[in-house]
């Protein structure tokens, strides 16, 4: 057993404690895969600066403390979800608490034919053999611990089913509350959306925090895109300034399928979003786009990885990062174009802000090219404030917090307004605007 | 309105104003000649406030009071102007915006209310009329992607919202054809009033055929060397600045 193990026995010991009462418990191909992942998260750990893809992400805070999985049953407070809506967002709507649905909280209301929204927990109990053949599909290998762990607990969560050829006209929210059970826990959802070929959707996937306490959240969503099924995937982190998130994308495309991914993390003392795409046949299409904030002590970190399977193939990756204080902010991507990925057309591009000398960003782009008939372009930047706009600005009579505030919205802006929901664009520009307030903009003094 | 003295700045131990001294009065227009780098732009910049020009001798009044002592935000609600010789590129940030931001908060220096939406609209689509600018430049970003001629158009659009005392335009002629010239010469003169002054820097006297000034100064050396009327902004244009800059007994004309 590699050393990684030690930080994970209490993990480990809990799970053997608590699979018998897991959903579907007894169905053997998902008995087998949670042990299977049981065994990795053995093997792994959780991961350390020594693995290439946490190099510049120290999980120490998290492995130092102990975190207890939750059970069902925390209750979740009304008001709370109330004020944390989205206004003007007419949306279907799954609420979890510490992982767990809370069928009560939700709205799901006249689903149309095609559209099956539901706790991942309770669809187990009724169809254990079916979904759990589904289960994983999308994940390919396993990445590292955190995902592991989530494998071995697998349990609850959302299921959502688009039948071929559906379109839906209202996005769904899958809106995550972290902190129910109290301090110290850890929740661990795990999401599957299937979307059956030519279907259409939007899904929302947001992680909040009930209090400011030491939380963790570790969260695996996979998205498994029949041929041209088309999905708005959006996931938005507004994690206290002491909880932790870790989160996975796992997306699987078919032909001329397409993803529209954002991913907005707002606050968190560590957030660490990993999206994982595959485009597996002819004329798919991945656009993933990001914006991160990282104030305080905040570190955020995406890791992105697309993997070009089949010819003629699109990915877009826009990822924009705004950090201030001590803030640090991590972008990885990696794109690989496999051989006979002809005609892959892939564009990456990170910008990041810095509005203090204190706060730090490494960004580092990774292609592995195995074809030769491709177009792959890449550029990161690291930049502050252009003075002479902010110049230009005070001498018509914007004084220079106002100035530094306008100028980082506009930098923010451009990943905001692409995202199509009017309500959640107008939601994101709102929390936006209140993170960048002139505390924020504020000029470390150096 | 404006009195500069001794007027010293000095960058990076290099000194490029050396003593100038400039006084313009309500309602005139001065314009300042003079040959590249020699320090036009530096003025223009020690006006409007702007960090990386270190004052090292002499004053600034601007209606009485220290110009030097203020903030940029603040000398511009107090009626100072710079239209940039480079105007900035924003992108994200629509012009509509920064105009709004901007007439709002010298109102609100002023001790008067903040525009609302409808007279806002209705005093910037006068504004537009006046440098027939069409009004879909509200919504682009500031600058971004606009042409040589139209930057400087707006500037001028910019100037017109704000209804500044003190105007500089720095090379507002740079870059504009022959019609633009025209639409914005008369953008100026349309703001010409008795409690508004300008100074027009430079470098043709095509400019000064349509918006006339009441001095001509040539800047060489850091200073003032040589002060006229409108003629000497011909006289500069057939023989050049070598005759002002060579001669030492011209520098205190004035
Ligand atoms: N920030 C700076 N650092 C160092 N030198 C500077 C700086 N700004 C201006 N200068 C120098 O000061 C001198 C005057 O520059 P300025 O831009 O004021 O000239 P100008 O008269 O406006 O010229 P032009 O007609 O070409 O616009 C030049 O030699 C220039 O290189
Ligand atoms: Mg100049």
């Amino acid at each position: 057993m590699s050393e990684g193990a030690a930080n994970v026995a209490a993990y480990v010991a809990a799970q053997r404690e608590q699979a018998p009462a897991l959903p579907a418990f007894g169905t053997p191909s998902l008995d087998a895969s949670r042990a299977q992942a049981l065994e990795s998260l053995s093997q792994l750990g959780l991961p350390s600066q020594r693995d290439e893809d946490w190099k510049y992400t120290s999980t120490r805070a998290i492995t130092r403390a102990a975190f207890t999985p939750a059970v069902a049953g925390a209750p979740c407070p009304r008001e709370f979800v109330s004020q944390t809506t989205i206004d003007g967002l007419d949306a279907w709507r799954l609420v979890f608490a510490d992982g767990f649905w809370q069928p009560e909280l939700s709205l799901l209301d006249d689903l149309p034919n095609g559209v099956q929204i539901s706790g991942l927990g309770q669809s187990l109990g009724s169809e254990p053999q079916r979904i759990a053949a589904l289960l994983g599909s999308a994940l390919g290998q396993t990445p590292h611990g955190f995902i592991a762990m989530n494998s071995a607990f697998i349990g609850d969560g959302a299921l959502i089913e688009i039948a071929p050829g559906t379109r839906v006209d209202k996005p769904i929210e899958l809106l995550f509350i972290s902190g129910c059970s109290g301090e110290g826990f850890l929740s661990l959802p795990r999401n599957l959306v299937v979307m059956g070929a030519g279907s259409q959707a939007a899904v929302i996937e947001r992680h909040v925090s009930l209090a400011d306490e030491r939380l963790l959240s570790n969260s695996v969503s996979e998205l498994i895109l029949a041929d041209n099924a088309s999905l708005n995937y959006q996931s938005v982190q507004q994690v206290a300034p002491r909880g932790f998130h870790v989160g996975g994308m796992f997306a699987r495309l078919g032909r001329s399928a397409r993803l529209q991914a954002t991913t907005v993390t707002m606050s968190g003392a560590l957030v660490r979003n990993d999206a994982l795409v595959n485009l597996d046949d002819e004329g798919g299409f991945a656009s993933l786009d990001g914006l991160y904030l990282a104030f305080g002590r905040s570190h955020v970190d995406n890791h992105t990885h697309i993997t070009h399977n089949a010819p003629h193939c699109v990915s877009r990756e826009h990822y924009k990062g705004v950090l201030g204080d001590r803030g640090h902010a991590v972008f990885h991507g990696r794109i690989v174009v496999q051989p006979g990925a002809q005609k892959t057309d892939s564009v990456q591009n990170n910008q990041n802000l810095l509005l203090s000398a204190d706060a730090e960003v490494d960004t580092k782009p990774q292609l592995e090219i195995y074809a030769d008939d491709v177009k792959c372009a890449h550029g990161a930047t690291v930049g502050q404030l252009d003075e002479t706009a902010v110049f230009y600005l005070m001498s018509r009579g914007i004084d220079r917090q106002a100035a530094r505030r306008m100028l980082t919205q506009a930098f923010a802006a451009d990943v905001l307004n692409r995202i199509e929901l009017p309500a959640l664009r107008s939601y994101l520009e709102a929390q936006a605007a209140q993170r960048l307030s002139p505390e924020q903009i504020r000029e470390s003094e150096s | 309105m404006l009195k500069i003295s001794k007027l010293t700045v000095t960058v990076d131990g290099k000194t490029i104003l050396n003593g100038l001294d400039l006084e313009v009065g309500p309602g005139e227009v001065h314009a300042i000649m003079g040959p590249n780098g020699s320090g036009k732009s530096t003025l223009a910049n020690v006006i409007a406030g702007r960090e990386g020009y270190p004052v090292t001798g002499g004053s600034v009044s601007f209606l009485g009071q220290d110009l030097l002592s203020l903030a940029p935000e603040k000398r511009a609600r107090e009626g100072v102007f710079l239209a940039f010789q480079y105007p900035v590129e924003i992108p994200g940030v629509a012009n509509v915006y920064l105009l709004k931001e901007a007439v709002n908060a010298t109102r609100q220096h002023r001790g008067e209310e903040k525009l609302d939406a409808m007279d806002f609209l209705k005093l910037v689509r006068e504004k537009l009329k006046l440098l027939q600018m069409k009004e879909e430049f509200l919504y682009r970003s500031v600058n971004e992607g606009f042409s040589g001629g139209e930057k400087k158009r707006n500037e001028i659009f910019q100037m017109a919202m704000l209804e500044p005392r003190l105007a500089v335009l720095d090379e507002t002629d740079s870059g504009l054809d022959i019609d633009a010239l025209k639409i914005v010469a008369d953008g100026v003169n349309a703001q010409r009033s008795p409690d508004r002054s300008v100074i027009l820097v430079t470098h043709y006297q095509r400019l000064l055929d349509y918006i006339v000034p009441d001095r001509v100064h040539v800047l060489a050396g850091g200073r003032i060397v040589r002060s006229g009327d409108k003629r000497l902004a011909l006289e500069l244009e057939a023989q050049g600045y070598g005759w002002v800059e060579s001669d030492p007994s011209t520098v205190s004309a004035a």
